[in-house]
Formats: C-alpha cells, structure tokens, sequence
C-alpha cells in the first residue's frame, strides 16, 4: 500500500462543494463537481486545456459570474456558509477568497507599497495593525520583503517577473485571506522564480488554504497535499498527491499523467 | 490494446527496458539448468562456459541500471510507469544475484567433476527445476501483467524450502555416519542452498511485480502485520 504522509482524515473542510455545475450561456462547462477542500492544506488541480479547472476555482470566489451569460448552480460554502447566498456580498467574498492569476498583474501606475495595500484601501478597510505593519507582514509572509524594503516608493511593474507575481501574492495576502486560489502562478516565471513561488506555497499553507491549477503534474506533485484530475467538466479523481502520483485509481487519471493523451 | 505514450521516444525507452530485463531474465533462466546440468552430468567445460556467460548478465545489469537512470531523470515517471522504472532496477539485482549463485554452483561442479556423487542427484535437479519454474513465471507475470501468476510464485518458496530442509537433513545424516562423505556433503548441501537462494530471489522478482500491477507491496506482509 503506498503510504500516505499527509493524514488529512481529520482535516476539517474549508470548501466543500456540491453538484456544482457551471455554463458559459448555453455550454455547460462543469458537470455537477463535489469536492472538499481541507483547511491548511495546498489542493493541486490538474487536467486538460478546457477540462473545467479555472472555470472551478472562479466559482469559489464568484469570478465566474462576472462573466456576461455565465451562471453556476450547486452548492459552495466557506466555513459553512453557502457563498452564493443571498446575503453574501461578492466583493467582501473575493478579500476572503483571493486570486492569483497566471500573468503578473501589479497595477501599473502604482508603487510596490501602493500595489500591496490597494485591497485595503479599495475596500475601504484600515487595519489594526496599521498600514506599515501590514505592509511588511505582506511582503515578509511572500517571500519579498528584503528584495524590496529600501524601494517601497518604486513601481511595482519594475521588478522582475518572479518579484511581480510576489508582489501580488503580498496584495492578495494583506487584506488577510482565508484562501488563496492560484491560476497557473509559475506559467509566465523562469525556473527559479518558479522554484521561490513553490517554496512559498510550502509556508503559505500553514497559514492559509491554497487551491492552485497548474499545467505542470511534477509542479502538482511537488506542492499539493492533494489532487484533483479533471476532464470535460468532470471530476474524476480526487486524493492525496502521494497516491495520485504513484498509483492512482481511475485509468483515465493514470492515462493523463503517464502523458498518453491517445 | 492499452493507449501507449504520445511521446513516441518516451515509448520506446520504456520498451527497450523491457526487452533488455526479458534478455537478462532468459540468459539467467539458462544459467540455472546449465550449472545444475553441468553438476550432474560432471560436464566441466559446460561449467566454465557457464560462468563466463555471467559476464553478460552483469553486463546487462550495469546497463539496465544506466538505461533506468536516464528515463527517470529525463520523463520523470509517474504512476505505472514510476512502479516500472523503480522495480527494473530492483529487479536487475535479483536476477544478477542469481547468476552469480549459478556461478558458485558451476564452480563446486567443477569441483566436484572427480568424484562420484553420494547418491544420484535427484532432489538438486528437482530444485533447481521449481527455481527456473518461479523465474520463468514471475518474469512471465511482469511482462502479461499478471499479479495472480506471480502470486502463485510467491506460494511455490514454500515448497523449495521444505525441500532444501530435507536434503539438508538427509545429507547431514549422511555426513554424521561416515566421514568420508563429509566434503562431497558439504558441497551438496551448499548447492542446495544456494538453490533455495534462488528461489528466494525469484520471490522478489514475483512481489515486485504484484506491485508494480497492482499497486500494492505484499512483501513482509506477515512481518508488517506481526509488528
């Protein structure tokens, strides 16, 4: 039996998703997906181009619905609460629920101090803690800070790619998430940006709930306590990376990721 | 007919692995028959060509091991393919082992080749002839993926072992009544040994490929649950 190192029996859930389907008008893109998402824990989704991944994590913060002639139906909840409710405030939802998209995306005409705290400030929200306090702690819990503390005052689109992608990773971290839901993080970063992005995955998760789609099975394999293969908007097997990895269940998970594509 | 890999090269390192562990599985398989042959036949030069035939197998051993090297540090394999790769390299070993034991049972033929046996060789040829069986059927397994029929090679070194604990009872029996039986017992007994050594490799090969199908390590299982 493959031993699994990562004991989530226990792990309470901090999604769980039920039956969620999900159309672009008239196309159904997902077809009743259930899945639970431990708390503090990183969950990799793998799959096919339009097999469904993106489309999913974009219900869980409501992004998908920003979509004109997008609908979800089923059920999300967070903590217990149904996100779609009717009291629930997307915007408040999306603080709680950050995203890390796959381009870089610090905003232009901002500085590095300005990029981190503008979830803050477009929120309207003050911290305790006080702006500077919140600014390091950001910058610090994505691996940043040092390479940026003596230019706060410069703009963030000119770091470097790896340092770019930080940088959001910090704005989407001040506004103190419950998850980070990354896009394909590393897509558009060299070997060794990638390489500081996955370690911080490792400190991020203690912290937070991390759900990242990605393209590449070893970068899955790499930083997810658990996986989650996807194909035409169905789920088709969800379980520790460990046992993915080495023997998965479904013949179509195996197919995939020995790369026989048929 | 299963999907195979769309990297065509992929595919075919994974093949080539294959035919080489099928290679050094028939040419150990070989090795077996002949070095017993050549004990009870007293057939020194079949001995010699014997052992020098265990040069290739270490040959391929060496070769196996660099071919697995390199598939893992270029496709980095998953899932079956990860079981595949990890297992040829374990199971290179186990028939390596077997040629050299083949080997050491050439030589005491060798040495033996002068002097007229104790008895006629019965119980030697029948388990060398259960050894060559498990070889046949594990590497049998791997290729047909089939975890029953190396199941069943695991149960068959049960019945090796009885039979090495009754030669070695027989032959020290021998050896306490007379002393002049004392070398050519001795001598027998090592290659009985070294037979049921055999089997316990053969063993290893069947376990690994119940893993590498299924996904499951039956090794050690009564000693895992004991513990």
């Amino acid at each position: 039996m493959v031993a699994v190192d990562t004991d989530l029996s226990d792990a309470p859930a901090k999604f769980v998703t039920r039956d969620v389907f999900a159309w672009f008008g008239d196309k159904r893109v997902l077809h009743g997906v259930s899945l639970d998402i431990a708390a503090n824990r990183a969950i990799a989704i793998i799959g096919p181009s339009g097999c469904g991944k993106s489309t999913f994590i974009r219900c869980l913060n409501r992004m998908h619905e920003l979509v004109p002639g997008a609908r979800v139906e089923g059920q999300i909840r967070l903590d217990g609460i149904d996100v779609y409710g009717s009291g629930v405030d997307p915007v408040r939802l999306r603080r709680r629920v950050g995203m890390v998209f796959q381009k870089p995306n610090p905003f232009p005409s901002m500085s590095v101090r300005e990029n981190v705290l503008a979830g803050l400030r477009l929120t309207g929200s003050v911290p305790r803690a006080g702006l500077d306090e919140t600014l390091e702690k950001a910058l610090i819990q994505a691996a940043l800070w040092e390479e940026v503390k003596d230019r706060l005052g410069d703009p963030g689109v000119g770091l470097s790619g790896g340092q770019q992608q930080r940088l959001c990773i910090a704005r989407a971290l001040a506004v103190d998430p419950d998850v980070l839901l990354m896009d394909e993080p590393c897509s558009a970063l060299d070997p060794i940006a990638t390489a500081k992005i996955e370690d911080l995955i490792h400190t991020l998760k203690r912290s937070y709930t991390i759900v990242i789609v990605t393209h590449s099975m070893q970068q899955a394999a790499r930083v997810s306590d658990q996986t989650a293969f996807f194909l035409s908007g169905d789920l088709i097997e969800f379980d520790a990376t460990n046992r993915i990895f080495t023997s998965p269940r479904d013949s179509r998970t195996e197919d995939y990721i020995t790369g026989k594509f048929g | 007919m299963g999907k195979i890999h769309t990297d065509r090269e992929y595919e075919s390192e994974l093949k080539k692995l294959r035919e080489r562990l099928l290679k050094m599985a028939g040419r150990v398989e070989e090795m077996i028959a002949d070095s017993v042959r050549s004990l009870v036949e007293r057939d020194v030069e079949l001995a010699r060509r014997t052992i020098e035939a265990d040069l290739l197998v270490n040959r391929a051993e060496v070769e196996t091991d660099e071919l697995c090297l390199v598939i893992l540090a270029k496709r980095q394999p998953v899932a079956s393919d990860l079981r595949f790769v990890t297992l040829s390299l374990k199971m290179v070993t186990d028939l390596e082992r077997i040629g050299d034991l083949a080997v050491n049972i050439c030589e005491r033929a060798i040495d033996l080749a002068h002097l007229d046996p104790l008895k006629p060789w019965v119980d030697v040829p029948r388990m060398a002839g259960i050894v060559q069986g498990m070889v046949r059927d594990a590497i049998d397994a791997f290729v047909a993926g089939d975890a029953d029929r190396a199941q069943s090679v695991v149960e068959r070194d049960r019945a090796l072992d009885e039979l090495y604990t009754r030669v070695f009872r027989e032959l020290l029996s021998a050896m306490l009544n007379d002393a002049s039986k004392v070398e050519r017992g001795i001598h027998a007994q090592s290659i009985a040994k070294w037979l049921e050594r055999m089997g316990d490799h053969a063993t290893n090969l069947a376990e690994q490929v119940v893993f590498m199908v299924k996904g499951k390590d039956i090794r050690h299982t009564k000693a895992l649950e004991e513990a």
